[in-house]
């Protein structure tokens, strides 16, 4: 069986070669039928894989296994977090491309394949890099990732502000992998080995952490939190999702952003767990410190944004921080909470993403304040912008809910009010756009001086759409139908706490299910969610207000500059939190 | 172990930081980021080397009659160049397109994508 491991990259890639070879001579349909067939069985290749995953697949490839001496090969793991990505990556890169099916009326002239081999390319980069088991490997899909990603953000080359986005996004990620790939060069003078297994145990034998085990550590973990968009690190996501493509934003926000807490929890586990890493303290003090922030910072500027794509990339940032934090406390219950949260998330935020796409199409903007009131007969997107509101504040039964309430439980005390609070924040921010956008309430806001409005933007399909197109309305039910089986079907949790405990914590079983405490909370902010909406609706003065978080706001200057120093303001801090730990122990 | 080579990559990835950070042009600003790629290489290539040794290829040499440098991060530093050159053509490409659509290619200017 472990041997089918690399197909999970190669597949797409050999998708993606295929289309772009015969994509000038076959007619779009063609093109796109390939292209969901190819991400579709790498899907349900990912799904047979999954379920022979215990114990854990393991395969050298071309045969290369460690000798005595070392190890030199490509080595895959196939365990269930593994694999649960790669099936993540794999089931949305096929609905933002059954969403793609009418989106974009106008394929790149004369070159049907090229939409569906990028976003194969990035599909099997995604699956690489969630299957890597060695550290070099996992840099290579990660650049990999990240180069098709900027591609497919500026795919609209006409569009000024696209490219601008998609250039920041890319110098950003590219400085954080360069530093990613100084952490691996490191531990490679330590220990020799590339194999993340064999590198933490290399580390241990060589005694107590030292300076520059510390500073590996720090480079690593830039490069990750870079892609996770954790604070400071964050600054390129609300540009590159404002911009991107709805189809590509699915696919940043639902997964690939969520690949890079998925490589903290990763790499902290498998490299710097052990005596010679980095002491557990000094991890949850870093982690718990910079995902508090993430998340605050988030939820405030999310509240604040009337770009509705940039609203929900902010929500993506907000969320990240509490993923952080939930990896961060390094308790088994606190990882099968956070996976169970990254799946329904996934589904939650792609079919918001979907929703905010149809009303681009259908009235050429993304503004609150532009769309006030006119989105009244698109009924099903109103409806399902509410319910992913709502699931985004964690109302009872959606998977978003259960990873909740469990990663609640275990962070306890203060934290507890950051979940709340974030997802509350986060939640009321999106049933506000519904309200205004689709009911019409309150009255229409007033404009503020330092914001990106989402007024002048150009619709995705040929010309302005005369009613949304069922493909387009099917995603994201489908999608929101997912994450709310994710918290209801029985047995689904302890199946995916199972396999993140089997593969993270070493054998301790820790059960996955609904307690009262996480019931109550959950519906407690969904409560708050809704309260906050109402009164940003009913009292715009109020609550709206832009300018109270006017120096938060400046912060995102939208100068690649600015961007660049705050990476390395970051990487100082993780340092200097981690610091402590490496003296005391 | 020297540490000088270290020191040298570690100058080399600030120094590409601090062109990017104050960068007033993108083309510069693209050929910083290729300076704090380039600390990678030397990096890579000081973790590998070793004294007295010769390049690890065997066609007229004994295995075992002298010493190599490690050719792994050597394969490293090959894999990283074609990483670097993907992205610096993707980054320039865009930067192409930017001077298009805007007229100017000075993030100074560039600033509506904010708060």
């Amino acid at each position: 069986m472990h041997h089918l491991l690399p197909l999970l990259v190669a597949v797409p890639l050999l998708g993606a070669a295929l289309l772009v070879a015969m994509g000038r001579f076959v007619p779009r349909a063609a093109a796109e039928i390939t292209g969901c067939a190819v991400s579709g069985g790498t899907a349900a290749l990912a799904l047979v894989l999954l379920l022979n995953s215990s114990p854990p697949l393991v395969e050298w490839a071309g045969g290369r296994r460690p000798t005595s001496g070392g190890s030199v090969g490509i080595v895959l793991v196939g365990d269930g977090p593994a694999l649960g990505m790669a099936m993540l990556a794999s089931l949305l890169t096929l609905a933002a491309l059954a969403y793609s099916w009418r989106y974009f009326d106008e394929p790149p002239r004369g070159h049907a394949g090229s939409f569906p081999a990028l976003m194969l390319v990035f599909q099997g980069a995604m699956c690489g890099f969630a299957i890597a088991g060695d550290l070099f490997n996992a840099f290579v899909f990660f650049e990999l990732m990240s180069v098709v990603a900027y591609a497919l953000t500026g795919y609209r080359i006409d569009e000024a502000k696209a490219v601008q986005g998609a250039l920041t996004f890319g110098v950003v990620n590219s400085l954080g992998a360069y530093a990613l790939l100084m952490g691996i060069g490191l531990l490679y003078a330590r220990t020799g080995e590339l194999a993340m297994t064999r590198i933490g145990r290399g580390l241990d034998a060589h005694g107590a952490p030292d300076a520059l085990v510390l500073a590996s550590f720090v480079l690593v973990l830039t490069g990750l939190l870079v892609k996770a968009a954790a604070v400071p690190f964050h600054f390129w996501l609300p540009d590159a999702h404002a911009v991107a493509p709805t189809p590509v934003c699915m696919l940043l926000s639902g997964v690939m952003v969520e690949l890079g807490s998925y490589g903290v929890w990763r790499v902290y586990g498998t490299v710097f767990a052990g005596p010679g890493g980095i002491p557990a303290a000094g991890l949850t003090r870093a982690l718990v410190t910079l995902g508090t922030l993430t998340a605050v910072t988030g939820a405030a500027m999310c509240w604040y944004q009337r770009h509705i794509k940039r609203l929900l990339a902010y929500s993506t940032v907000a969320h990240t921080g509490l993923f952080l934090v939930g990896l961060g406390v390094l308790i088994p219950e606190g990882d099968d909470g956070i996976a169970l949260y990254i799946l329904g998330h996934a589904g939650v935020k792609a079919a918001l993403f979907a929703c905010a796409g149809a009303l681009l199409d259908r009235y050429g903007s993304v503004d609150e304040h532009a769309l006030h009131g006119r989105a009244r007969e698109l009924g099903a997107f109103a409806v399902m912008f509410a319910v992913g509101g709502l699931a985004l504040a964690g109302l009872p039964p959606f998977g978003t809910a259960l990873g909740k309430a469990i990663a609640e439980e275990s962070v306890g005390g203060p934290l507890t009010v950051v979940f709340v609070g974030a997802s509350a924040v986060t939640g009321g921010a999106v049933l506000r756009v519904t309200a205004r956008v689709f009911l019409g309430l309150g009255p229409r806001p007033r404009d503020a001086e330092y914001e990106t409005s989402g007024s002048d933007e150009r619709p995705e399909t040929r010309g302005i759409l005369r009613r949304v197109p069922d493909s387009m309305t099917a995603v994201p039910a489908v999608l929101l139908a997912a994450a709310f089986a994710a918290g209801v079907v029985p047995g689904f949790g302890d199946l995916v706490s199972r396999s993140v405990n089997e593969a993270g914590s070493g054998g301790a079983h820790a059960s996955a299910h609904w307690t009262l405490a996480g019931v109550l909370l959950g519906l407690l902010s969904a409560l708050l969610a809704v309260a906050l909406a109402a009164l940003a609706v009913a009292r715009p003065g109020r609550v709206g207000a832009p300018d109270r978080a006017l120096p938060l706001r400046r912060l995102q200057s939208g100068h690649v500059g600015d961007y660049v120093a705050w990476l390395l303001v970051g990487a100082t801090a993780l340092g200097a939190l981690a610091l402590p730990g490496l003296l005391g122990g | 172990m020297h540490v000088l080579p270290y020191l040298v990559a570690a100058y080399i990835f600030l120094a590409g930081c601090y062109g990017l950070a104050t960068s007033r042009n993108l083309i510069h600003a693209v050929g910083c980021l290729a300076v704090c790629q380039s600390a990678t290489y030397v990096l890579l290539l000081a973790v590998g080397y070793r004294d007295g040794a010769t390049a690890p290829v065997f066609s007229d040499l004994k295995p075992g009659s002298r010493p190599v440098v490690d050719p792994v991060v050597q394969a490293l530093t090959l894999t990283d160049i074609v990483v670097g050159a993907t992205v610096t053509a993707m980054l320039l490409a865009l930067v192409l397109q930017i001077a298009k659509r805007h007229g100017t290619v000075d993030p100074d200017e560039l600033r509506e994508l904010r708060g």
